[in-house]
């Protein structure tokens, strides 16, 4: 990693910060030039990942950062909470699989909207999710 | 504060457009106010215009097919009209179907296609 910049900072507490997480992430594409469907990507994978943490922990937050190679460019966002964490990880990003009677499509979705998606949880702690979605114009 | 949307209707179909962005208590409150609206009678097509929305997650997904299957129920149909390219692209790779609605591709032509299956009374699917 080259470079990386902290560009905000989301307290996730109540349902109207998921919309509030959701139009910062879709300035911060726009700003940084990122296609339409990449946009819309990141759009959806924040609302994901920030409506498990309002559903499973109550509260977290979310760190949208610009990261930087020396070949590209992209957004890393974590959103961590200290919420009761996970105890099967494998098994919360099957497909399907849903402890809410969701759909289980959140984090399996995510992880195939996005370039790198990593999970770090402990029960009883919390849970941070890390994504990573590359621009694809090299002229940036 | 969350936002409302309206609801309006035209002749015997009730016309939803989401607003660019909704939070899900709104959403919550818009299908069941859609549904008691059906409930009190004479509605027989549900229209669900995304348009102006540059996003359907899984809880906007799943609800909008509950609109859907519930509608059916009561023998009504759904049309979902104005997805966007990349929320259809985003919707297809997160595994998410619309279950239950017909896609049409702007309001005049999902309004032609509410018509014609209203036409087609037995083949409802859930
Ligand atoms: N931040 C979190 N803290 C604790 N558990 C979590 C967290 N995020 C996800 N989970 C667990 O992982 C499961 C799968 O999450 P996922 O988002 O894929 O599906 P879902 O939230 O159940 O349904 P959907 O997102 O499709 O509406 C959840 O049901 C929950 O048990
Ligand atoms: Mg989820």
């Amino acid at each position: 990693m080259r470079r990386q910049k902290i560009l905000q900072n989301i307290q996730i507490e109540n349902n109207m910060d998921l919309v509030k997480a959701r139009q910062s992430i879709r300035t911060i594409a726009l700003d940084l030039n990122y296609g339409i469907v990449d946009q819309t990507k990141l759009i959806t994978a924040v609302s994901e990942l920030t409506r498990n943490v309002l559903l499973y922990a109550g509260k977290g937050e979310i760190i949208i950062e610009l990261i930087e190679t020396s070949t590209k460019k992209g957004l890393r966002i974590t959103v961590t909470d200290k919420g009761p964490g996970i105890p099967d990880v494998d098994l919360a990003i099957t497909e399907g699989f849903s402890t809410s009677k969701g759909l289980g499509k959140g984090l399996s979705g995510t992880k195939k909207l996005m370039d790198d998606f990593s999970i770090q949880t402990e029960v009883g702690k919390g849970t941070e999710v890390v994504i990573i979605k590359w621009t694809d114009s090299d002229k940036l | 504060m969350s936002q409302k949307i309206p609801i309006i209707k035209i002749k015997e179909d009730l016309i939803v457009s989401f607003l660019s962005d909704i939070d899900d208590i709104a959403a919550l409150k818009l299908q069941s106010g859609l549904l008691q609206r059906i409930h009190e009678g004479k509605i027989t097509g549900v229209l669900i215009d995304l348009t102006v929305l540059d996003m359907v997650d899984s809880f906007l997904g799943r609800l909008i097919s509950n609109i859907a299957r519930s509608s059916a129920i009561m023998d009504v149909k759904t049309v979902v009209v104005g997805i966007q390219p990349a929320v259809a692209i985003t919707l297809v790779e997160l595994g998410l179907k619309l279950e239950g609605t017909s896609l049409a591709l702007n309001v005049e032509d999902g309004i032609a296609l509410l018509n014609e299956l209203k036409k087609s009374k037995y083949d409802f699917e859930i």
